[in-house]
């Protein structure tokens, strides 16, 4: 089958997952490629929203993370205190899954404001939602967002969620508990930390995608990992199974959709 | 004590100008018909607060409602900007909007130290981030026993707030269920509250997962059904997601916004409440 960038986005996202962890899902590319997991070789995959639904089996994939369907299938309801303070604070999640609007080299997030002036932003996005406490708590984060100069930039303007700081020793001395980002994954391909500099570097890039574009789309002097590998293309019934889960959907918000951390 | 009126009555007894309003419910149970009444009545000057500064305060914002915003997410969740926020934001546009953003663990902790009748609470959140570079009510504060440094944030402390919920009985006790997001730390953090429902009945059955909130909690308790549209009340109705998509059109365009309001909101009449 033939398959666009996004539909290879989402389902190398969704090989991410391994059955039975636990996930902090965001809304918008990793709700999606959660529930694709979850549908396809992740069964077990306890899905948890900041709602307050842990372990949501969603039939269809949720517009928000309020969808009623979510609260009908979780195995919990809990408060919204009691999601960050009692779930998510102390490091019981495996994953965090967000979303972002631009990202750095360190893989630190920005989904606040674009320009300069934070009181005269030229953008401003929705803001931080539970992706800072989300990205500072759970044992390794996974991102996904579409790859361009734009959104893939040197420096963020604004630091929402803390990646790797600015650089090797900063998670410690910030005082972050959980693994930091692992994996970027993007519609060219993966990017995992260099672990010694933690930069983040090109580690999979998709079938047709040359080291030269993904470079191209990168605001900094994108390095490859020398152990650089090609993505398995998605198999049919990955495809089907993502065109199953789409087609649930009112409308795909498209590239113009959620900016946010994890909220919605 | 809380005393049964209408929608109309509750707003105007409990919502002034100048105050400081907090509208909760995190996607499930948004009080979206007491947000246009506040509306209607023409409040000014309001500090708007919610965790999901929604399509509910987008309107109250577009409507020139609200002088500042406390919150940590605004967006129009799964479909992306709140128009009329940005253009507040980025073009003072019906006037200057004032911001003091946190991320929802902040805010949910500001609502349970409000609610627990602490001047803070504490976690751990914030650090490495800009955010308390540019907001007020964050602090860094050392463990007094181990001397870890963590995070300090302020109380909430509303002058009223102004929740949804699927039921009340004839004495104005209330029970909501499903996601009960942060409502129960809102009204018991604020002064005085606003709570309507879906209905009223002779006796709240216990529901699993059901948050009471007594009737000496609450000051003011309207039957509005259907009152969160385009929210909704799980057993009652299912959320509207056309209506999230079909804002993103409506709101893109001040005077498109502004026909909405004149006929969806100015041109209703105040709902009714039932005695």
């Amino acid at each position: 089958m033939t398959y666009t960038p996004d539909e290879m986005m989402a389902v190398t996202a969704s090989r991410s997952l391994r059955d039975g962890m636990t996930c902090f899902v965001g809304i918008g590319l990793p709700s999606e490629a959660a529930n694709l997991a979850r549908a396809v070789h992740a069964p077990n995959l306890v899905l948890i929203y900041e709602s307050g639904t842990i372990g949501a089996k969603p039939t269809e994939l949720p517009l928000s993370i309020g969808d009623g369907i979510l609260a009908e299938t979780a195995d919990a309801v809990v408060s919204v205190p009691e999601i960050f303070n009692y779930w998510l604070q102390p490091g019981r999640i495996d994953v965090g899954f967000l979303g972002a609007a631009q990202l750095d080299r360190y893989g630190n997030i920005n989904t606040t404001v674009i320009g300069d002036c934070y009181d005269h932003p030229a953008v401003r996005l929705p803001g931080a939602g539970g992706a800072p406490e989300i990205a500072a708590a759970c044992k390794e984060v996974i991102v996904v967002l579409r790859q361009s100069r734009r959104t893939f930039a040197r420096r963020v303007e604004f630091v929402t969620s803390v990646g790797y700081g600015d650089g090797p020793g900063s998670r410690t001395r910030l005082g972050l508990p959980g693994g930091g980002p692992r994996q970027v994954i993007t519609d060219l391909g993966v990017l995992r930390p260099d672990p010694d500099t933690l930069e983040l570097v090109l580690a999979e890039i998709y079938p047709g995608v040359t080291v030269a574009q993904v470079r191209e789309s990168t605001g900094w002097d994108l390095q490859v990992s020398p152990d650089l590998t090609q993505a398995r293309p998605p198999a049919d019934a990955e495809l089907a199974a993502l065109r199953a889960l789409r087609a649930t959907v009112p409308a795909d918000p498209g590239p113009g959709g959620p900016a946010g951390g994890a909220s919605g | 004590m809380a005393e049964i009126v209408t929608l109309a009555e509750a707003i105007a007894a409990a919502v002034h100008d100048g105050d400081t309003v907090a509208m909760e419910g995190f996607t499930h149970l948004i009080p979206h018909a007491a947000g246009h009444e506040v509306i209607r009545q023409r409040r000014r000057e309001l500090t708007v607060i919610r965790m999901t500064p929604d399509i509910i305060y987008d309107q109250l914002i577009g409507a020139g409602c609200a002088r500042k915003l406390i919150f940590s997410w605004a967006g129009n969740p799964g479909v992306g900007s709140l128009h009329r926020f940005r253009d507040a934001v980025e073009h003072g546009w019906p006037g200057a909007l004032e911001l003091e953003e946190h991320s929802h663990a902040g805010m949910a902790n500001r609502y349970q130290a409000g609610a627990s009748g602490l001047p803070f609470a504490v976690l751990r959140g914030y650090r490495g981030t800009s955010l308390g570079a540019h907001t007020s009510g964050v602090a860094e504060i050392s463990c007094p026993f181990t001397g870890e440094v963590l995070t300090a944030v302020s109380a909430l402390r509303p002058d009223v707030a102004v929740v949804h919920a699927q039921q009340a009985d004839r004495h104005g006790n209330v029970q909501f269920w499903g996601i009960t997001g942060v409502q129960k730390e809102a009204v018991l953090a604020a002064s005085r509250s606003v709570v309507t429902v879906e209905e009223i009945v002779d006796s709240l059955e216990p529901k699993p997962g059901g948050v009471v909130l007594p009737a000496w909690t609450v000051n003011y308790v309207a039957a509005v059904p259907g009152g969160a549209h385009p929210s909704y009340a799980l057993g009652y109705s299912v959320r509207d997601n056309g209506f999230y998509l079909a804002w993103d059109e409506i709101s893109r365009d001040r005077e498109k916004f502004s026909a909405w309001l004149s006929e969806h909101v100015y041109g209703q009449a105040a709902v009714d409440g039932v005695r």
